[in-house]
């Protein structure tokens, strides 16, 4: 029935990997050079694996959009990284992440791919620690951690609240050296605009360099597509604004089957939406989980006065807090995973508990008042204090916040011109990140032979939920330690393949079909901008896919999707020429891709009649609201196949999941 | 957040490429609400000259949070704006008063030649890293275990501060000699505090800093002006320290 091989090796869970390299084939060093690779994207996923595959040996030519490889948006996230490393001696262990993730991820991921996962997140820290990357450090100078939601565990690597930055830096400057030697070519400021296949190979890209509008040709032996998510199909998230689904898109409709499309993470601490001219929305770091409390008013009345300025939140006593997590989920309270954190934001907003004066009232409060107090007396003891005064616990409990989180605390006061140190941030969930993408086998190969797809762009890892930190550890996994086996595997293969030319028929058509699109663009002299339609996509993926979904919902939300391809092809309004740097352009081609993605995210959601992780069927929920899975019927991967831009065509794949290490069950963080 | 709405006048550099000349060129704008931020209002602008089928001005963004370095603009004479410590996507409305006029310009420097309008290419930064910004060590998953060398908690947060550099390229900006020294000792900086930089350092530092003069950056004649401007507020002790390795390392290296 399925075109899909996961290829998941033989043996025992432990030993599958392992077993898997030992018999790999391999490329000789003086082979090598004669290969060429092309990664597209220069985030933790494509740096790492631009760098290791130019240490190899290979000839690799990366390429970015941004105007340097280092601003790719790894750079912004924010909390840690996991690792099995076990530093605090709090129970961890491989399996222990591997199952954690597993469960995070609501059953819905390949067992196999999440073990390897877990056995390398070890080396990543080993890896980076040996790049130079700083991370924090205790006292005796040995690594610290923290906890994330999900895990009961202190397993999370960090720096400060930049921990995506100290890691992208540090794949950065491997990439970087690689460069300086010659091994690895960068293109910035280059858009990969198609993939081109001969003979049912991935073989080379069509790139457009974005400062003087040319069409490049570029060929390789292998592609591999490291371009991140789709968040931005909503509009307003907290991805950055470049950030988009072109490139693993591109490749979808040359044949690859894309995932799970609708699996979407709603992170619960966001700062809210403040009106019509947003651009983006700014995260604030899961790791704030670790000192804040998230609470509401337990009366309606309070909320509103709340709102209408007439009461501050520092007025509200204890006893008329609801800390609705600590309250509906005591084992893990207020760090449990982003999916039901966000559902229960959501459901004290709908009950009319919101503290934000916005339009939607949607807000909730997330204190540090209690955290500032215990730390700061911990800090007047260990200075020899035992009997501190109030003021006194409170200036050294900021002096930690500060150190642990400064950077987010400024970030946040930057945006709203309130100070978290004397009044709780104001929080509300938004888009992140996206678990769905590229279907890949365990080798991390799409259907297309030679292209392969890591971090963020594939499906592969996270099941239906992501858990903190563990995007991070994803992407350097793949790229350090997955990717450089299973692509030298493939290549050994392609030793005698010589050169591939770029002007056989392959490239023509697949240049021509580019220049043929933008032309269109150009000469549509439509009425309106571009972001005036990827303004009312969001709008009905937010209200109709997002964080709650119901059929009716879902079916409408493919009919309107529809209609706006129609008119956005009809009236879109794209200024300047092809031939000059034209962001405009550039953000046409990237919004007539997630109005195809936006319409398949709606028809995905639809079919999967059940509810798990960050996909909330209404329809589907107990009587306490919590997500009603149905492990008889949708206990799989669906893999979607192209066939054109009506996405309600598109043909589903099913990959069945079995767990064959992990007794199945309720997801309960009660 | 009580939103308040303003009314600006904008005088921007506008260059249709490298080789045209510029000029600056005035915009008038209304309804700006003070809880936008300054990118959020030039998005606001271009949205009103593509509806008058005008060419919206160019300026490089992404994560519009601070931390990626891609956003530059020098606003009424200052990098990245009025406010201090941030960067221009983190630079509010609220800032501004009604009426006020407000000059953007791209960064200007010899070595960060203009692409278009506001939009600079800053691609020698990525040189001067790729001449020796790194420790020379292989992915292999076979490197000694993250803990083998404990590092003092002072020196692991020095680095990090120096590290937290975003390569915006505001200190070069801001210099009136366009020198880089600020972002190239920040990155000295981070590799000569570690155990894991100290073996390369000499070469790294000479190599640095020969990239840094060949793309025409200036040199340092300590006014402190990067510091100031600087959004992630990178000390100067940074170009000290540079100072120091470039000096030991000239003086040690045969």
């Amino acid at each position: 029935m399925s075109k899909l091989n996961s290829k998941i090796p033989e043996g025992s869970i432990a030993d599958k990997w392992t077993n898997h390299k030992n018999h790999m084939k391999l490329v000789a060093p003086n082979n090598r050079p004669k290969i060429d690779v092309i990664v597209v994207g220069t985030g933790l996923a494509g740096a790492s694996a631009a760098a290791s595959l130019g240490e190899m040996g290979y000839n690799v030519k990366a390429f970015c959009f941004q105007d340097s490889p280092r601003r790719a948006h790894s750079i912004a996230a924010q909390g840690g990284i996991n690792a099995a490393k076990n530093y605090q001696n709090d129970g961890d262990s491989v399996y222990r992440l591997f199952y954690d993730t597993i469960k995070g991820g609501d059953y819905r991921a390949r067992e196999a791919n999440v073990h390897r996962l877990a056995e390398v997140s070890g080396n990543i820290i080993d890896q980076c620690v040996a790049q130079g990357v700083p991370f924090a450090r205790e006292y005796g100078g040995l690594l610290d951690n923290r906890s994330f939601g999900g895990t009961q565990v202190q397993r999370t690597f960090y720096a400060a609240g930049q921990t995506g930055q100290q890691l992208l830096l540090g794949a950065y400057s491997a990439l970087s050296r690689q460069i300086g030697l010659g091994r690895v070519k960068m293109y910035h400021r280059h858009e990969m605009m198609d993939l081109v296949k001969i003979d049912g190979k991935a073989r080379g890209i069509i790139a457009r360099n974005l400062v003087t509008g040319e069409l490049e040709r570029h060929s390789a032996h292998a592609v591999v597509i490291a371009s991140g998510g789709y968040g931005n199909v909503y509009f307003l998230s907290t991805n950055a604004m470049g950030s988009n689904v072109s490139a693993a898109w591109k490749v979808h409709k040359r044949g690859a089957l894309f995932a799970n499309p609708c699996f979407v993470q709603i992170h619960p601490t966001c700062v809210p939406v403040h009106g019509t001219n947003q651009s983006k929305l700014t995260l604030m770091s899961e790791s704030l989980r670790n000192s804040g409390r998230i609470w509401v008013p337990k009366k309606k009345e309070d909320a509103e006065a709340i709102r209408a300025g007439q009461l501050k939140p520092t007025q509200i006593s204890e006893e008329e807090r609801d800390y609705f997590l600590e309250r509906r989920y005591p084992a893990f309270g207020n760090l449990v995973p982003r999916d039901v954190a966000s559902r229960a934001a959501k459901e004290r907003c709908d009950a009319g508990c919101g503290i934000e004066a916005n339009d939607t009232n949607e807000g909730v409060y997330l204190d540090f008042s209690s955290e500032i107090k215990s730390k700061g007396k911990q800090a007047a003891y260990a200075l020899g204090d035992h009997d501190p005064t109030e003021e006194r616990m409170i200036e050294l409990g900021k002096k930690w916040i500060e150190e642990k989180y400064g950077n987010l605390f400024q970030m946040y006061q930057k945006i709203t011109d309130e100070n978290p140190y004397e009044t709780p941030m104001k929080i509300y969930p938004a888009v992140h990140y996206t678990m769905g993408g590229v279907w890949v086998d365990y080798n991390l190969q799409s259907t297309i032979e030679g292209c392969f797809v890591t971090g963020e762009a594939n499906f592969s890892e996270h099941g239906a939920n992501r858990l903190g930190a563990s995007a991070l550890m994803q992407g350097l996994a793949d790229g350090y330690f997955v990717a450089p086996y299973t692509v030298s595997d493939y290549l050994s293969n392609e030793i005698r393949t010589g050169k591939i030319s770029t002007d056989g028929p392959e490239f023509e058509v697949a240049e021509n079909e580019v220049k043929e699109s933008i032309d269109r663009f150009l000469n549509n002299n439509g009425s309106k901008s571009v972001d005036h339609f990827h303004k009312r996509l969001g709008l009905i993926m937010w209200n109709k896919v997002g964080m709650a979904r119901n059929e009716q919902g879902l079916k409408q939300a493919i009919e309107e999707i529809g209609l706006l391809r129609e008119e956005f092809y009809k009236d879109v309004y794209v200024p300047g020429s092809s031939d000059e740097m034209n962001p405009e352009l550039e953000k046409v081609m990237r919004v007539a891709d997630l109005i195809e993605l936006g319409q398949l995210m709606a028809v995905d959601a639809l079919h999967r009649e059940e509810s798990c992780g960050g996909h909330f069927r209404e329809e589907h929920q107990d009587a306490e609201g919590e997500t009603l899975r149905d492990d008889k019927n949708f206990k799989y991967v669906a893999a979607w196949e192209y066939q054109g831009s009506d996405s309600k065509q598109s043909t589903l794949h099913k990959e069945e999941l079995n767990y064959e290490f992990i007794k199945i069950a309720d997801r309960n963080y009660k | 957040m009580a939103s308040k709405f303003i009314n600006i006048t904008l005088k921007i550099w506008r260059q249709k490429n490298s080789n045209a000349k510029g000029a600056l060129e005035t915009y008038s704008l209304n309804d700006v609400s003070t809880d936008s931020s300054f990118l959020e209002m030039l998005d606001q602008l271009n949205e009103q000259l593509i509806n008058e089928k005008q060419s919206p001005i160019t300026f490089d963004h992404d994560c519009r949070e601070g931390i990626c370095g891609m956003c530059s603009l020098y606003i009424n004479g200052r990098a990245h704006g009025p406010d201090s410590g941030n960067t221009t996507c983190q630079l509010h409305m609220r800032k501004f008063k009604d009426g006020d006029t407000i000059y953007v310009e791209p960064w200007r420097s010899r070595a960060f030649p203009i692409i278009k309008d506001l939009m600079v290419d800053r691609s020698a930064f990525d040189r001067i890293q790729q001449a020796g910004g790194f420790v020379s060590v292989n992915t292999s998953g076979r490197t000694m275990d993250a803990n083998a060398i404990p590092i003092a908690k002072a020196d692991a947060d020095k680095a990090f501060q120096a590290a937290a550099c975003i390569g915006c390229g505001a200190c070069v900006a801001s210099c009136k000699n366009g020198s880089a020294m600020l972002f190239v000792g920040a990155k000295v900086s981070q590799y000569a505090l570690l155990p894991q930089g100290k073996i390369e350092a000499t070469d790294r530092v000479l190599n640095m800093v020969r990239q840094m003069d060949e793309e025409g950056f200036g040199n340092c004649t300590n006014t402190g002006a990067c510091e100031i401007e600087c959004p992630k507020g990178i000390s100067i002790e940074n170009i000290a320290r540079m100072n120091r390795e470039f000096l030991k390392g000239a003086l040690t290296k045969s």
